[in-house]
């Protein structure tokens, strides 16, 4: 082993996204919330990242900042060579439609447009044209082949979030959010959902970062990062369902006692 | 249940805002009107009572000039023994005719109805107390006038200058002698007064030493009807005498009716902008109620009945409605107040006086402004009160009602296929046809806005590629979306689709009989010039003997009322120039030959020939206004039309039984056709009238025309209420649906759609919506001006269907850019919805 003693095991693979020093802070004075503080990390190409933490520990923020949703009060942001600090409204939104691809826990599909129109959308909105190779594959990996032409209320709950995860990857995104992608599917759906994701990443060379409060969920993950209170508080590489499971105890215990 | 609704309305304040704006417009124009109109009829009463103050009784006849019977009106010595009788504190002769004041520029002042020109007579202090003179004195001799005071400013005279005067006879120059101030109404009301010294006035409007009216002031303690009483018997036969409080009562009853049709116009302008209005109303409480569902049914988890539930619904919209009221109804106030200044802007000089607010007024707003309210939220409640009280525990957002479309389909398909009919079969009917169009468009109206919904789906399925090709995402969506709730689509666009149906009806309308008028004059005159006198008056006959004169006129005949009875009925018979007619207006012989007319004959129109069983050849008994009996040959019958009387005689035959003929108009002809060098010949020989009006073929056309276009925009103008309560209704509609769809914009926002083009994509939504009620609109429209032509069109000859395609085309433009302006708010807060709000699930 040549490498230095690190979590940092793909240090060789380029970063999809890195926050440095990033804070964001709402209100001001004694009402003032710190939602994130001085986070620093990296998304490397070709891993599956899951950020944990218990509620109110900032890790939907610190997602909505590194994928452009949300702006930051100091530190930096970059996505590949772009930093997102100084990016306009417009530039941030172009950066979201070419380079980001979202899935969201609930609502994220048009109930008007069928299951193709909606996996295209974002490159129907870039006036661009899929590359339809890579569309088959998108659509065969999450099995929809013969619901492409349902809408939405046609498609189970499973499938909606199915057509989202092909929607994200259709672009040939430089990275992938999912904010909470299982939250509102039953076991055996988020599953399907999560070992798509997975393979993604695996098959596909995909980069897929997940916020989620469930360790199963994590556990289909390369690599967990634990947030409280704002800060990166642990980090766990190749973890299983039940490890997060203490480590998530841990928190809490420690949260109480303290 | 109080608390609750006055809850709701404070918490809703923004959506209900919308509400409020409709019905207060609509409250606003009902208010408005009434109040306009009380305050019209009380300052005309307060004028007319005033102008007969100090008149006890008031005697009047009516002479008939025209046949010169002497004797007529009041004499001096019947006005000696009235100032003789008891009681009697004066008593003043009055005799008065038409006279127009030419302004420096030689044009007349005023617009011909009402010129007046009237006598100026003295008491024995040397005052007439009917005048205030402001300068100078009364006329005291022959070449001498006095002036009201606006008529003096208009033509800028001063006491002593030249003022040239029109009566009936030829223009004279007077000699301004002062300038007064009078309580006359018509005066008032905007009319130039010329006064002349009382024997001018005699020889100008009757004859020599009588009067026409007498005006009687008591002494004091006589009462008005023992003095009417008194004078009754001394007066002639045809006189009519009337106590001053009569008059003042007679003449506020008729200003009374001219109002009241004022009155109704106007009333159905607001009735039209409040139906408008319930359609934005009834829109807004659905989307309250449905925005409250999960409010509404823990309501009734907890114990509400579903009365209780569709009343706190009902009592909102109350509340909601007399605000609006309130606020309305000073709105109103101000309308009317607006009201009367523009109508004098626009010349209708009207009395002053305080604006008055009668009780009825305040009550009709109110009833209009909360009944129209509650009505509109009627559905809307009892679709509240059926809410389920376990929509409380569902966690879901609430989906728009999906139900089934085919009963309200079934239905106003049922209602647009009966009014249609009703619509095809008056037009079918000709003339007797209109109560069944009426009735017909009415059921029409109302089965499209019910099948409106369905029609949504088709009618913008047909424009969708076409925005999505522009507009690309954006166009596709916005597309989608416009068809998604067809139901509140439906209701939106029916707001523009009535007032665009009225617009277009009447358009389709007005234009097509503006074009038979322009149709109908080209291939019916052929004279370069018409020649007639201001107010309607008659032509002096010196005007004909001038115009013969002038070199160059080619042929020249007067229309002259002819006054007599053939076989005993009346005709409607003109006095013209035989040989000369026919080349100035189109008379086509249907039999005989129109140069009868030079020996005696007379020709009459097919119609009149065909009711009245003339033929060719036929001697029929004649009575002349004279008394004079004989017989007239029907020499020709020749197709009729709009310009020339049913029956024609020569204007020779005329003169001869009448003394003072009454020239309606003249027509002349003149070499090289109309030009300025031959108008200004022809105006010359008149002696510059200004009471005499020279027309064109070009303004006889205008005439007719203009008076048809200024109709159409006073209509334009009152319609445009309903475009605004319509402006109203998409920017609700927008605002909703941008609400409900904060999740999806949010999605979009995420996934990439800019802030630009999330603005395009709610514009675009309003555009088609707008458009679509327009499309509608306009179809029904142009159908029912169809309709209504086919009634009429036996009437007016040369009839034929002109559709207005350029002020269609204005109207699509109008109501797309009524959609960009309604999208202007919806489509910012869309846009600056925050992405993190819309897509946090819940």
């Amino acid at each position: 082993m040549t490498t230095t003693p690190t979590a940092t095991a793909h240090r060789t693979t380029a970063v999809a996204a890195r926050a440095t020093e990033l804070s964001k802070v709402y209100g001001q004075g004694e009402t003032q919330v710190v939602a994130l503080d001085r986070v620093t990390v990296d998304f490397r190409q070709g891993e599956f990242t899951a950020i944990m933490g218990p509620s109110g520990s900032g890790k939907s923020t610190l997602m909505h900042c590194v994928a452009g949703l949300d702006s930051f009060s100091s530190g930096s942001v970059r996505i590949g060579e772009t930093e997102l600090g100084t990016l306009k409204d417009k530039q941030l939104t172009q950066l979201r439609r070419d380079k980001i691809g979202f899935i969201f826990q609930a609502f994220n599909l048009l109930p008007t447009l069928t299951a193709a129109e909606n996996i295209t959308l974002p490159m129907d909105i870039a006036g661009r044209k899929p590359d339809q190779e890579w569309l088959k594959t998108v659509i065969d990996m999450v099995g929809l082949s013969d619901r492409l032409s349902h809408r939405p209320a046609q498609l189970s709950g499973g499938q909606q979030q199915r057509v989202a995860v092909a929607r994200a990857l259709a672009s040939r995104p430089e990275i992938m959010f999912g904010d909470e992608p299982t939250g509102n599917l039953d076991s055996r759906s988020g599953a399907e959902v999560l070992g798509f994701l997975r393979n993604s990443v695996r098959e596909l060379g995909q980069t897929v970062v997940m916020v989620t409060h469930d360790p199963s969920a994590a556990s289909y993950a390369d690599r967990v990062i634990f947030l409280a209170d704002g800060r990166i508080v642990d980090e766990m590489l190749s973890p299983t369902a039940d490890g997060v499971l203490d480590r998530m105890k841990e928190f809490d215990s420690k949260g109480r006692t303290s | 249940m109080l608390r609750t609704a006055l809850r709701n309305v404070l918490a809703h304040k923004a959506r209900l805002l919308m509400t409020v704006l409709a019905v207060m417009l609509g409250v606003a124009f009902v208010s408005g009107t009434l109040v306009f109109t009380d305050t019209l009829s009380n300052a005309y009463s307060n004028q007319s009572a005033k102008s007969y103050k100090d008149v006890a009784v008031a005697v009047t006849t009516y002479p008939d000039l025209e046949n010169g019977k002497k004797d007529q009106g009041i004499d001096a010595r019947t006005l000696k023994k009235i100032q003789g009788l008891d009681g009697v504190a004066s008593a003043t002769g009055r005799v008065s005719g038409f006279a127009g004041v030419a302004d420096p520029d030689g044009k007349l002042i005023g617009n011909g109805w009402s010129n007046t020109g009237a006598n100026f007579e003295p008491g024995a202090n040397g005052e007439d107390p009917a005048y205030d003179f402001t300068d100078g004195s009364g006329p005291a001799k022959a070449g001498e006038i006095a002036l009201d005071r606006a008529t003096a400013d208009k033509g800028e005279y001063r006491t002593g200058d030249p003022v040239r005067v029109a009566t009936n006879g030829p223009v004279k120059e007077y000699t301004l002698s002062g300038v007064f101030t009078t309580e006359d109404g018509q005066v008032n009301a905007g009319g130039s007064l010329v006064l002349f010294d009382t024997p001018v006035a005699q020889k100008l409007y009757l004859t020599p030493g009588h009067f026409k009216d007498v005006t009687i002031a008591a002494d004091s303690g006589t009462s008005e009807q023992k003095l009417l009483d008194a004078v009754k018997p001394l007066l002639p036969k045809e006189a009519e005498a009337q106590t001053g409080k009569e008059l003042a009562d007679d003449q506020a009853k008729m200003i009374e009716e001219g109002l009241s049709a004022l009155n109704q116009v106007l009333l159905a302008f607001a009735a039209i902008a409040l139906f408008v209005g319930v359609f934005l109303i009834s829109n807004t409480f659905t989307m309250l109620v449905a925005q409250r569902t999960r409010e509404l049914a823990l309501m009734r988890a907890v114990g509400a009945s579903r009365r209780q539930v569709k009343r706190s619904v009902l009592l909102e919209a109350m509340l909601v409605g007399a605000i609006a009221s309130v606020v309305g109804f000073v709105l109103g106030l101000g309308l009317a107040t607006g009201l009367r200044s523009a109508m004098s802007m626009f010349g209708a000089k009207m009395p002053a006086g305080p604006l008055i607010v009668s009780p009825t007024a305040i009550a009709a707003a109110f009833a209009v402004g909360v009944l129209v309210t509650m009505l509109a939220a009627w559905l809307p409640a009892r679709r509240a009160a059926k809410i389920p009280p376990v929509a409380a525990m569902s966690s879901v957002h609430a989906a728009p009602t999906t139900k089934s479309l085919v009963v309200r389909n079934s239905i106003g398909g049922f209602i647009t296929l009966l009014g249609a009919a009703g619509i095809l079969a008056g037009a079918a009917a000709g003339k007797d046809g209109r109560m069944l169009i009426g009735a017909g468009a009415f059921f029409a109206l109302i089965g499209i806005i019910v099948l409106i919904p369905l029609l949504s789906r088709p009618v913008i399925a047909l424009v969708r590629p076409l925005i999505s090709k522009l507009f690309g995402v954006s166009g596709t969506l916005a597309g989608q979306n416009a068809v998604r709730n067809p139901r509140r689509t439906g209701a939106t666009a029916s707001a523009l689709a009535i007032g665009l149906t009225l617009v277009t009806g009447l358009s389709v309308l007005g234009v097509t009989m503006g074009r038979a008028v322009d149709k109908m004059t080209t291939d019916n005159i052929k004279a370069d010039y018409m020649f007639t006198m201001a107010g309607g008056g008659s032509l002096d006959t010196s005007a004909l003997t001038a115009l013969e004169k002038v070199p160059g006129v080619s042929a020249l005949s007067p229309q002259t009322a002819a006054d007599f009875e053939l076989k005993g009925e009346w005709a409607a018979a003109s006095g013209v120039t035989p040989g000369d007619v026919e080349r100035l207006i189109n008379v086509t012989p249907v039999a005989g030959s129109l140069d009868s007319l030079a020996e005696g004959a007379i020709a009459v129109d097919d119609k009149t020939a065909k009711s009245r069983g003339f033929k060719v050849g036929d001697s029929l008994p004649v009575e002349w206004a004279d008394g004079k009996k004989g017989k007239l040959t029907v020499g020709a019958t020749y197709k009729g039309n709009e310009f020339l009387s049913p029956v024609l005689i020569d204007q020779k035959a005329v003169v001869e039984h009448q003394a003072k003929p009454y020239i309606r108009e003249i027509w002349v002809k003149t070499d090289g056709g109309a030009s300025e060098a031959n108008e200004k010949a022809l105006v010359d020989a008149l002696g510059q009238n200004p009471a005499i009006s020279v027309m064109d073929q070009q303004d006889i056309r205008n005439q007719f025309g203009g008076m048809i276009n200024t109709m159409l925009n006073i209509m334009y103008g009152l319609l445009g209420m309903a475009l605004l309560i319509a402006v109203l209704g998409v920017i609700n509609t927008l605002a909703m649906s941008v609400f409900e769809r904060q999740q999806e914009i949010g999605m979009l926002r995420a996934i990439g759609l800019d802030r630009r083009r999330v603005k395009t994509m709610i514009r675009l939504e309003a555009v088609v919506i707008s458009l679509f009620g327009a499309v509608i609109g306009v179809g029904l429209g142009t159908f029912l001006g169809w309709a209504i032509g086919q009634t009429v069109r036996d009437q007016v000859p040369g009839y034929a269907l002109v559709l207005p395609w350029d002020r269609i085309g204005v109207f699509l433009l109008l109501a797309a850019v009524v959609g960009v302006l309604a999208a202007m708010w919806p489509a910012r807060s869309a846009a600056k919805l925050n992405m993190l709000d819309a897509i946090k699930a819940e």
